[in-house]
């Protein structure tokens, strides 16, 4: 399932990131990367953008982004 | 003596700034979101008779992306002459942080790792073993803390320990087994050619290859060598993309690094059950960035900032009006030549009265920007309005030099470094000006003041920046549709851990600001006053009736001249004047009205006095045009050399000149023409 589709408190394990270079750099340099576990803290009204943990710290990203991570719940 | 050079390189909210305050006790500002040093900051100070010289680089993630602030970075590390790097890394964020480090160590340069926020990561139960990283990746590293000062000398004297060892230490991390392999063979035929490049390393030249560093690629492959070192390069690259099963060299990098940095964090940070981490900033982002909550809470913020600006403003504004009033007053009877009196009193007093009248405003203001940036706020509202703003074809970061605009346009114009995609940039630039900087407070505040009761005061300045900054959403929107077509920038961002800000860094900030704004009332704003009212009592007219004067005098013929233009908006020339001395600075607009319409009343400079002339001499519906016209129109003299720079060229500030005149005029049309209706 992508990242987009969680609800605020689940968790879940990185399987995959499909985007553009530029966006995927942007990803690992916060350690969304393949195998790291992920919360969802909050989401947007309208869910627009979605928070997540991921190792301690606290980001924000864009829904369109977060479809194109592939995530697995635990 | 030639002296050290020491770059600071970190990610953002990492405390580089602070750390540099704390190191030097230079005034840096310090903010807690992403991007709030976007200029190259210089600074000299003694230490062991070492002319020291810091380079605080803007905050980035990696130096291997494309967005401004990481090209400066990246370019900076690569070009330019330095000694050492500090490398501050924030504790209780070890491995992120650590990501970074890896990039910067293949770079080959002296560097030292300065565990920072080494107090917090205490408190939160986090211990790390700064012998064991420095043992694992042959950088020195010393645990520091901006905040209490420990471990701060022990860092100076490790950098001049490093600056004056001739040799650099190398690198002792080791990669996988793959990667380790690959490198053992490409070293090893590097090693019987005997190449040699700068102060390489055969390994580090191996490592350059392998991360296919472009400049190291160039050296490389015009020479004889490279002939055979290629098939041993592509038979090495094919076992390591059938190990990664992946043929991108950026996914292979990232995953070794992450790899690494989790192996270095799991070797030497250790961390108490005591509580778990981070659980205040979840409690209080559980409000705060509420699905509902938020915005409605955001707002209200925005609100009673507004409500404190111009109610608690008030009080002191009174005494600094007593003042000027008063020394007007004795100067005045102490000079006997008239026309010196006139320059001294209406012209000098008069003017920068009238500026540093608004001080307190811009203070109050000031201080709420400032809190909103330090304690990672910011990222939650960019957060929360990115939805918002996306449709209005901005970047939720758009918010923060946005917002910043809403103090002063040369900040916020700088702000707009920390958003990558070149169009964002753009449109976000273009629409700065329609966030009321706090230079047009003081021609809101007068002419709310002299129209409305003082009660609803407050709420007509409230809705004034309101339609500013609406207006200029809907401009976003018109521009992104027309000009500025294409993708934009995702949206990925760091919620930093709330901080509380410390009174004195809230003092630095705010002290910084107000004084840059009394400087430019003491040296732009002054000269542009005497100019204003040499231009208004000369040539003499000969009856010595006051209005006469002003109506002959070069400053009414300028006006009179631009009349037309105007003259549909219910402009006449002496609000056309103020306009056009606005285009120094908006400041003068006040201090302009105070000498065209205080003409007669030659002591007293009062604002009371201004704001009753005001009152009587002005329409409603031709004062509603004004304000909205100076809203919209083209900001200071400073700034628009900011803009012109930011965006890329002067042609840009002559668009920007054009569309912003355009835009101003007709909205101003409109408005008065509508108000002329209602009433």
């Amino acid at each position: 399932m992508k990242l987009s589709q969680l609800e605020i408190g689940q968790n879940a394990i990185i399987q995959k990131v499909e985007c553009s270079n530029d966006l995927k750099q942007r990803f690992y340099s916060f350690g969304i990367i393949k195998g790291a576990t992920i919360e969802v803290e909050a989401i947007s009204l309208a869910k627009n953008t979605i928070e997540i943990l991921v190792e301690d710290t606290s980001i924000g990203i864009r829904v369109e982004e977060a479809k194109s991570i592939e995530v697995e719940m635990i | 003596m030639k002296p050290m050079r020491i770059i600071l390189a970190g990610q953002p909210n990492v405390g580089k700034s602070s750390l540099i305050n704390a190191m030097s006790n230079s005034r840096l500002k310090v903010g807690n979101f992403s991007g709030v040093t976007v200029e190259k900051t210089e600074i000299c100070f003694e230490h062991h008779c070492h002319q020291i010289e810091m380079i605080d680089l803007p905050g980035t993630y990696s130096i291997n992306g494309f967005s401004q602030e990481e090209l400066v970075a990246r370019n900076y590390l690569l070009n330019e002459e330095y000694d050492v790097i500090i490398n501050v890394i924030d504790s209780t964020h070890l491995t992120r942080n650590l990501l970074l480090t890896l990039e910067l160590q293949n770079l080959n340069k002296k560097m030292v790792l300065a565990l920072n926020m080494y107090d917090e990561a205490r408190n939160e139960g986090i211990h790390i073993d700064a012998k064991q990283i420095e043992a694992i990746t042959g950088i020195p590293t010393i645990a520091v803390s901006a905040n209490t000062k420990e471990g701060i000398d022990e860092l100076l004297d490790t950098v001049h320990h490093i600056y004056d060892d001739e040799k650099r230490l190398k690198s002792k991390i080791s990669y996988s087994d793959a990667i380790e392999d690959t490198i053992f063979k490409v070293r090893k035929f590097l090693d019987e050619k005997n190449y040699k490049y700068k102060d390489l390393s055969t390994r580090e030249m191996s490592i350059k290859l392998l991360i296919e560093d472009k400049e190291f690629f160039k050296e490389i492959h015009d020479k004889p060598i490279f002939m055979e070192l290629q098939p041993l390069l592509v038979k090495s690259m094919k076992k390591i993309y059938s190990y990664y099963e992946t043929k991108d060299i950026v996914d292979i990098q990232s995953q070794e690094y992450h790899s690494i940095a989790r192996g270095i964090r799991a070797e030497t940070l250790k961390r108490e059950d005591k509580k778990p981490p981070k659980k205040l900033t979840k409690k209080i982002d559980e409000i705060l960035i509420n699905k509902f909550a938020g915005i409605p809470i955001f707002l209200f913020f925005m609100w009673g900032l507004f409500q404190l600006t111009f109610e608690l403003g008030a009080i002191p504004m009174d005494y600094i009006d007593a003042g000027f009033s008063w020394l007007g007053d004795a100067v005045g009877q102490s000079v006997s030549h008239e026309g010196l009196r006139s320059l001294i009193v209406d012209g000098i007093i008069a003017g920068v009265g009238a500026v540093v009248l608004f001080l307190p405003n811009i203070i109050i203001l000031y201080i709420g920007i400032a809190l909103l940036e330090t304690t990672g706020y910011m990222s939650r509202v960019a957060f929360l309005l990115d939805g918002f703003f996306h449709k209005f074809g901005l970047h939720g970061k758009s918010f923060i030099p946005l917002v910043t605009g809403f103090g002063c346009s040369v900040p916020a114009y700088m702000a707009t470094r920390t958003l990558k995609n070149e169009k964002d940039r753009l449109i976000t630039l273009f629409i700065i000006g329609f966030m009321s900087c706090g230079a047009k407070l003081p021609v809101y505040v007068l002419f709310a003041g002299a129209f409305f009761a003082p009660e609803v005061a407050g709420n007509v300045l409230f809705y004034i920046y309101i339609a500013g900054a609406l207006l200029g959403l809907v401009m976003a929107k018109v521009l992104r549709l027309t000009i500025f077509k294409g993708d934009d920038e995702p949206f990925v961002m760091e919620m930093p851990k709330y901080r509380l800000p410390t009174l004195k860094l809230i003092y630095i900030i705010v002290s910084q600001k107000a004084w840059s704004y009394l400087k430019k009332a003491g040296t732009f704003i002054l000269a542009a006053t005497i100019l204003i009212w040499f231009a208004s009592n000369y040539p003499k007219h000969e009856s010595g009736n006051a209005s006469l004067q002003l109506e002959h005098s070069y400053l009414g013929q300028t006006g009179k001249l631009s009349e037309p233009f105007f003259a549909p908006l219910g402009f006449d020339w002496k609000l056309a004047v103020a306009l056009e001395t606005g285009l120094a600075a908006k400041e003068v607009v006040v201090a302009t009205l105070g000498i065209l319409y205080n003409i007669e009343n030659e002591v007293d400079e009062e604002s009371d006095q201004l704001l009753s002339a005001i009152k009587e001499q002005i329409p409603f519906a031709t004062a509603v045009s004004f304000i909205v016209f100076i809203m919209i129109y083209l900001p200071c003299f400073a700034a628009s050399m900011v803009f012109a720079k930011e965006a890329g060229g002067y042609k840009y500030l002559g668009y920007l000149f054009i569309f912003t005149t355009t835009v101003a005029w007709i909205m101003s049309f409109i408005a008065y023409n509508i108000t002329l209706a209602i009433i």
